[in-house]
């Protein structure tokens, strides 16, 4: 069973969003000791002893609380949808790279939808928060 | 969304006569009735829940502790709806936005939509319904409290002030929350008249800072979508879907899906002419249904199924745009001879269909006990889907009752006229019950059934001729449209007027008009409205051909608008002015680098009484490759409640325009050929411009904005390639290169 | 689940090529040699060398196992059809074949075939309408023992009868003429036992009867004459086959898999993924998926190792020594790419960041699934991106255990440029290769 699944129908953490199935979307990814994998193609047995975090312990991450103030602060969501997988991605991004840059915000968001087309305030939030972080 | 009264006329007149049964229920039932002052009466919701506080109206409530309920009549799937009528609510209470929440309304006409004459969220109408509705109801609470609080401090009202729900008199120096007089407010009469604020005492609407009340919630994974939404004992339905289209089970073998652990039944879903039915397959967990419903083995009788191609529908409807159709609109005497000195453009635009493809694929939850039914959905279309789940049942209208959620996105598509999925749903329901399963069912459809089973937006040919005289103004424009209607309601006169929004109603002065229209209904392709309707083709044709024919004149495509523009309505001249001086409009642009060239495209709309002007900056590499690198735009939408949100939806509309430029969805013999966002691409991160909004101040009352954003940034991306290639573009989608 | 009217799918074994081969080829001498040319030679190979492996499960029947490692499914399968029940259309340039229905329905399977008739149509290519076009690869099952043939009739015919009738095969003439076969058989065809080599043991001939009858390796490992007859001194060097590379897969160091661990190609046969090496796609996935995922552990061990001992044969791409800790992968990490200034601004870098990053990752670590792993990958150490190409316009798929793992297809909105300029990214990032793909390279292999 995938991951995705098996936090939102089995232990009911429903942060994490379906969206394609087929990890072209971003909306279910969750973080694999840290690195961001999209949850609905990875199997729940290949975990392992791996940590899984998902959006609902964001809020007591340094990085990422820095980035859901950052969301809010630049109102980023509309229907909101895609957003778990978006702060999620953008997460991963500012703990590998404190200042990232246009390219990197594209090279590590792209592979995230947002059919409200939030991109570039998701953009300016990720600058916002690399900034409260610093 | 507009006709949609015409087609439900049988049952709104039921629902009437429900209505008024409903309310001889609640007198019976002893609660807190008040009269009709505001056209509305007590929402069904208020009237269980107990201590509702004071309830002045369907939209407000007031709690013991002062807190603001602000019920929305309008479904939130992104467009901040929610925050716009907590605003209006909060600016009459003299409240902060922060103490009201707001609570979806349930599935009842006192919450009708005042444009469409029954409940439902579309055609960018929320705000501007509810600026007469839901301010003279905040406005009546307040009213009401104020004169509960003059009366118990015997004190004139004139002398009352209240600030973020406290009301104060200062000359006495007393003050005392909302909730103080919430008791004494209930045993009073409703006012029959109120004022609301004029524009210069707002305090919140149109001011920026106030932040969405739905974003704490969208970041941190709490908001509840569909999707998430559980019940006790609730099963998953994951259904088999036809290959093709309209295709029916001939024979089901459920043995090796039911032999799936987990998997609890196996349900044959009858289709018809609306729904396109299949086989469900039920099991606790999303995943175990899909396995289930991948083990079936299904024999399809394709033989009811129409073969449908949309290639060859696209040569059909490029003959039928050479006949004469069904007149629509017809001004002065179409010139079929070139003027002297002028010339002739004669353009074919093809356009494909489309897919809403919201984040959030179809869902929606049901559970029927006994003759009542219940839903969960992110409800765009109660009235229309509360009828069509009670016919699917055989109950009465009022024995379906609808909770409304967040939507993941919809851009239309959870407002189907012929509530389809949801009918899917609650016949999923409806024959696991005769199975002997009665506990609530969450149907879940997969991107592949949201790409390939939805409910398009039609291909469209049009074929216009346009002269142009020896000063190369346009003196007589001849266009037809092609395409099947987006929902099958037509006016009166025959013609589908959402085929020809944005066409008919052109800003420019054109003598000799004439527009004719052909509705073929036997593409037996299920249509309907997407974000920004009959805009989103007709904007990209009469736009690209107003910068053909300045093109052709030798002008200036934006000078060539202004002369061209009807005289007697400056909106449409302000944003485009605005948005050429924002731009820096005749400046040049900086070259790019290696050979690739820049220009500007420039494009002008009015939809759903907003006014829009786009002016987009355009690289064009050698290799035929393009970017789009800023938008500018402005826009007129009458009095703004949030600006921010104007904003939000202005750039996300032209994010999500953008996506029309490599998108299609075509059909073979009968199927559907795109399943995911691999075959249908949508908008990444890295092709987002920046988008600057201006927004022009007015008075006038608000229009809204959810979709007017949407359909110039084709037009305006294509004139910019045009200009520089001198080659005219007539369809959508574009190649990934353009050839040059 | 079924559909009613599957795609046919293009399917280009090359030996479906041999009809017109035949008639070119042979037609001038084939008379001459007659009938002696084709009498069967040596005896039939038994236990352990044929037959069942010793630790067969007990789940499984001989037949059905031997069903499998001959793979027989692959072919007789059409895309959403029922098992065995054919109709799977092969498009020739001479017209279309069919796969026949092998279920054991009387009218249009094999129920009421003798076992006669049954062998002769394996092992000679001899079926109830005369000659079989080659496209069925009796020319390796022709190695197996007649007991074998006969379980795996026994296991097709426990099966459900499906009364499906194969479509009619659309030649024209003279390819319509199953006579024509008989010149070609002539030339090419010599019907011969599993042979038994001096100096090797059982289980080496276990893996040669695996690898050469049951499993017909060669059919597209190996390369082809001009009669596309397969070059009898150039085994398992390697082929295109249905536009897919059929890589070398002799003992050689860098063309082959010389270099590869006994433990990656006994992974990549059992799963369909080797670590640090490839993963299956294309008709290799789904050889995986019908056959070589159920070898038993004995039967993995012993094709190994025949496997290892083929003769090492130069056969690959021009400098396409796989390079298994490529710069771009090594310098990234799972969520950025390293420095790399030429490529990431490049419309390929884009296009992966968006469509492909999702699962492959920048530092080829494979996201979710190690079958979305990268690095050490044939396909993106070829700089003719042949193989890449192919799974970028087609997608590819592979159920093992179970599970499935997918690759999509971007073919449909991807224009040839753009195919190939995602192409060259991923050969420079994960195969530090100078890639060499261009649109027109792209647009043949749409075909």
């Amino acid at each position: 069973m995938p991951l995705l699944w098996y936090l939102r129908d089995e232990i009911s953490f429903t942060g994490t969003k379906f969206g394609c199935g087929m990890a072209l979307c971003g909306a279910c990814t969750v973080h694999l000791n840290g690195d961001p994998v999209r949850s609905c193609q990875m199997p729940v047995g290949d975990v392992g002893d791996r940590q899984i975090t998902t959006i609902e312990a964001m809020s007591s991450d340094r990085i990422g609380k820095a980035v859901q103030d950052a969301w809010i602060a630049e109102q980023v969501p509309q229907c909101g949808y895609c957003q778990s997988g978006q702060i999620m991605s953008a997460t991963a991004l500012l703990r590998v790279k404190a200042a990232p840059s246009d390219e990197d915000i594209d090279a590590a968001l792209s592979g995230n939808i947002c059919r409200c087309a939030t991109y570039r305030r998701i953009r300016t939030a990720v600058h916002k928060a690399a900034q409260e972080l610093r | 969304m507009r006709r949609l009264r015409m087609m439900i006329a049988a049952d709104t007149a039921s629902q009437r006569s429900m209505q008024a049964s409903r309310r001889q229920v609640l007198a019976g039932l002893g609660g807190f009735i008040i009269a009709l002052g505001m056209g509305g009466r007590l929402a069904h919701a208020a009237a269980i829940e107990k201590d509702a506080g004071f309830v002045p109206n369907v939209f407000i409530r007031v709690a013991h502790d002062g807190h603001v309920k602000v019920i929305s009549s309008y479904l939130e799937m992104g467009q901040g709806t929610f925050t716009g009528l907590a605003t209006m609510a909060a600016e009459e209470l003299d409240v902060g936005i922060d103490q009201v929440t707001v609570e979806a309304a349930p599935a009842d006409l006192a919450y009708a939509n005042p444009k469409f004459g029954i409940q439902g969220t579309g055609g960018s109408t929320a705000m501007a319904g509810a600026w007469d509705k839901m301010r003279p109801a905040a406005a009546t609470a307040r009213a009401m409290l104020l004169t509960a609080a003059g009366k118990r401090w015997r004190v004139p009202v004139e002398q009352l002030t209240v600030e973020r729900g406290v009301v104060h008199h200062v000359a006495s120096g007393r003050s005392a929350g909302y909730g103080d007089f919430v008791d004494a407010a209930m045993r009073m009469a409703v006012p029959t008249t109120v004022e609301v604020k004029k524009p210069d005492q707002y305090r919140l609407l149109g001011r920026p800072g106030t932040r969405r009340i739905d974003v704490a919630a969208k970041v941190d994974g709490s908001a509840i979508y569909t999707q998430d939404q559980k019940l006790p004992d609730m099963l998953v339905a994951v259904m088999a879907h036809p290959p093709k289209l309209w295709g029916k089970v001939a024979a089901v073998d459920a043995e090796a899906a039911l032999a799936v652990p987990g998997v609890v039944a196996v349900v044959e879903v009858p289709g018809d002419d609306d729904v396109q039915g299949g086989v469900a397959v039920l099991a606790r967990n999303t995943w175990v249904a899909m396995r289930g419903r991948d083990a079936l083995n299904i024999r399809w009788d394709g033989t009811k199924a129409p073969r449908i191609d949309t290639a060859e529908m696209a040569k059909r409807f490029e003959d039928l745009s050479k006949t004469p159709g069904r007149v629509a609109l017809t001004r002065g005497k179409i010139l079929t001879d070139r003027p002297s000195g002028g010339t002739t453009i004669e353009a074919i635009y093809h356009q494909p269909f489309l897919a809403h493809a919201p984040m959030e694929p179809m869902n929606c939850l049901v559970h029927i006990e006994g003759d009542r039914c219940t839903i969960w959905n992110g409800e765009q279309n109660h009235t229309i889907d509360q009828v069509n789940a009670a016919k699917e049942l055989g109950i009465p209208t009022d024995h379906v009752a609808i909770n409304q959620l967040y939507a993941g996105g919809s851009f239309g598509r959870r407002a189907n006229p012929r509530s389809d999925f949801v009918r899917e749903a609650v016949r999923i329901a409806r024959e696991a019950r005769k199975k002997g399963i009665g506990v609530p069912i969450k149907m879940v459809w997969m991107r592949e059934d949201d790409m390939r089973m939805t409910q398009y937006r039609p291909q469209t040919v049009h074929n216009a001729v346009i002269q142009l005289d020896g000063d190369g103004k346009i003196a007589s424009w001849h266009h037809r449209i092609v395409g099947a209607s987006f929902t099958k309601v037509t006016a009166p006169d025959g013609i589908d007027h959402m085929l020809l929004e944005g066409i008919e109603d052109m800003p420019y002065a054109i003598p000799n008009l004439r527009l004719e229209q052909h509705n073929p209904e036997d593409t037996y392709v299920p249509t309907q409205w997407l974000r920004s309707v009959g805009h989103t083709h007709s904007a990209f044709v009469g736009e690209t051909l107003i910068d053909e024919a300045a093109r052709a004149a030798k002008a200036d495509p934006y000078q060539y608008r202004r002369a061209m523009l009807l005289k007697g309505d400056p909106r449409q001249l302000g944003v485009l002015d605005l948005v050429a001086q924002r731009s820096g409009w005749g400046r040049p642009l900086a070259e790019g680098a290696d050979g690739t060239r820049r220009a500007r495209g420039i494009a002008l709309q009015q939809a759903f009484g907003t006014y829009v002007a786009q002016v987009v900056e355009v690289s064009l590499h050698q290799d035929g490759s393009y970017a789009v690198d800023r938008v500018y735009c402005s826009v007129d939408c009458g009095t703004v409640i949030n600006p921010d949100i104007v904003m939000a939806q202005i750039e996300g509309g032209t994010g999500f325009g953008l996506s029309f430029l490599r998108q299609a969805i075509t059909i073979k013999d009968g199927a559907v050929q795109q399943g995911n966002f691999n075959d249908y691409p949508v908008l990444r991160m890295d092709a987002m411009p920046p988008v600057e909004v201006s927004i022009i101040p007015s008075t006038a009352k608000p229009t809204g904005v959810g979709e007017p954003g949407v359909p110039l940034i084709a037009p305006a991306v294509v004139n910019a390639i045009a200009s520089l290639t001198g080659k005219s573009i007539h369809a959508l989608p574009l190649p990934a290169e353009i050839e040059l | 689940m079924t559909s009613e009217n599957p795609a046919p799918r293009k399917r280009f074994r090359p030996l479906r090529w041999a009809g017109y081969a035949a008639i070119v080829a042979a037609a001038g001498f084939g008379i001459l040699l007659g009938d002696a040319m084709i009498t069967p030679t040596g005896p039939d190979p038994v236990s352990p060398i044929g037959g069942a492996p010793a630790d067969l499960p007990a789940s499984m029947s001989r037949g059905e196992y031997l069903t499998r490692a001959a793979d027989c499914a692959a072919c007789h399968t059409r895309q959403g059809g029922l098992p065995y029940a054919g109709g799977r259309p092969f498009e020739l340039p001479i017209g279309t074949i069919f796969s026949t229905n092998i279920t054991s329905d009387p009218q249009n399977g094999i129920g009421r075939w003798t076992d006669d008739a049954f062998v002769k149509a394996v092992r000679e290519g001899i079926g109830s309408k005369g000659h079989l076009y080659p496209a069925m690869p009796y020319t390796s099952y022709s190695r197996m023992s007649r007991a074998d043939v006969l379980e795996i009739k026994k296991y097709l015919l426990s099966l459900q009868p499906v009364p499906q009738a194969a479509p009619e095969n659309t030649l024209g003439f003279p390819f319509n003429q199953r006579w024509g076969m008989f010149f070609w058989n002539t030339a090419f065809f010599r019907e011969r036992r599993q042979p038994q080599v001096e100096g090797h043991n059982a289980t080496w001939h276990r893996g040669a009867y695996l690898a050469d009858a049951l499993g017909h390796c060669s059919e597209c490992h190996t390369p082809r004459n001009l009669a596309f007859a397969r070059k009898s001194g150039s085994a398992f060097a390697g082929s295109v086959t249905e536009g897919w590379k059929a890589y070398n897969i002799t003992a050689d160091k860098t063309d082959g898999i010389g270099a590869w661990t006994d433990d990656q190609i006994a992974s990549y046969l059992r799963t369909g993924h080797a670590p640090g090496r490839s993963s299956a796609a294309g008709p290799m996935a789904e050889v995986v998926e019908n056959s070589t995922q159920y070898l038993t552990p004995s039967d993995i061990k012993a094709l190994v190792g025949y496997l290892r001992s083929v003769p090492a044969r130069k056969g690959g791409e021009p400098g396409g020594t796989v390079e298994t800790n490529p710069l771009g992968a090594r310098n990234s990490n799972a969520v950025l790419p390293g420095k790399d200034p030429q490529q990431t601004s490049s419309r390929g870098a884009r296009l992966f960041a968006g469509d492909c990053a999702g699962c492959h990752q920048y530092n080829g670590a494979g996201r979710q699934s190690n079958y979305a792993n990268l690095t050490g990958s044939r396909a993106v150490n070829d700089p003719s991106g042949a193989a890449l190409v192919q799974v970028l316009l087609h997608g590819t798929k592979l159920n093992v255990g179970g599970v499935e793992q997918s690759m999509p297809a971007f073919g449909a909105t991807y224009s040839d440029t753009q195919i190939a300029e995602v192409a060259n990214y991923v050969l420079t990032h994960f195969g530090s290769k100078t890639g060499s793909v261009t649109a027109g390279d792209v647009k043949k292999q749409r075909k």
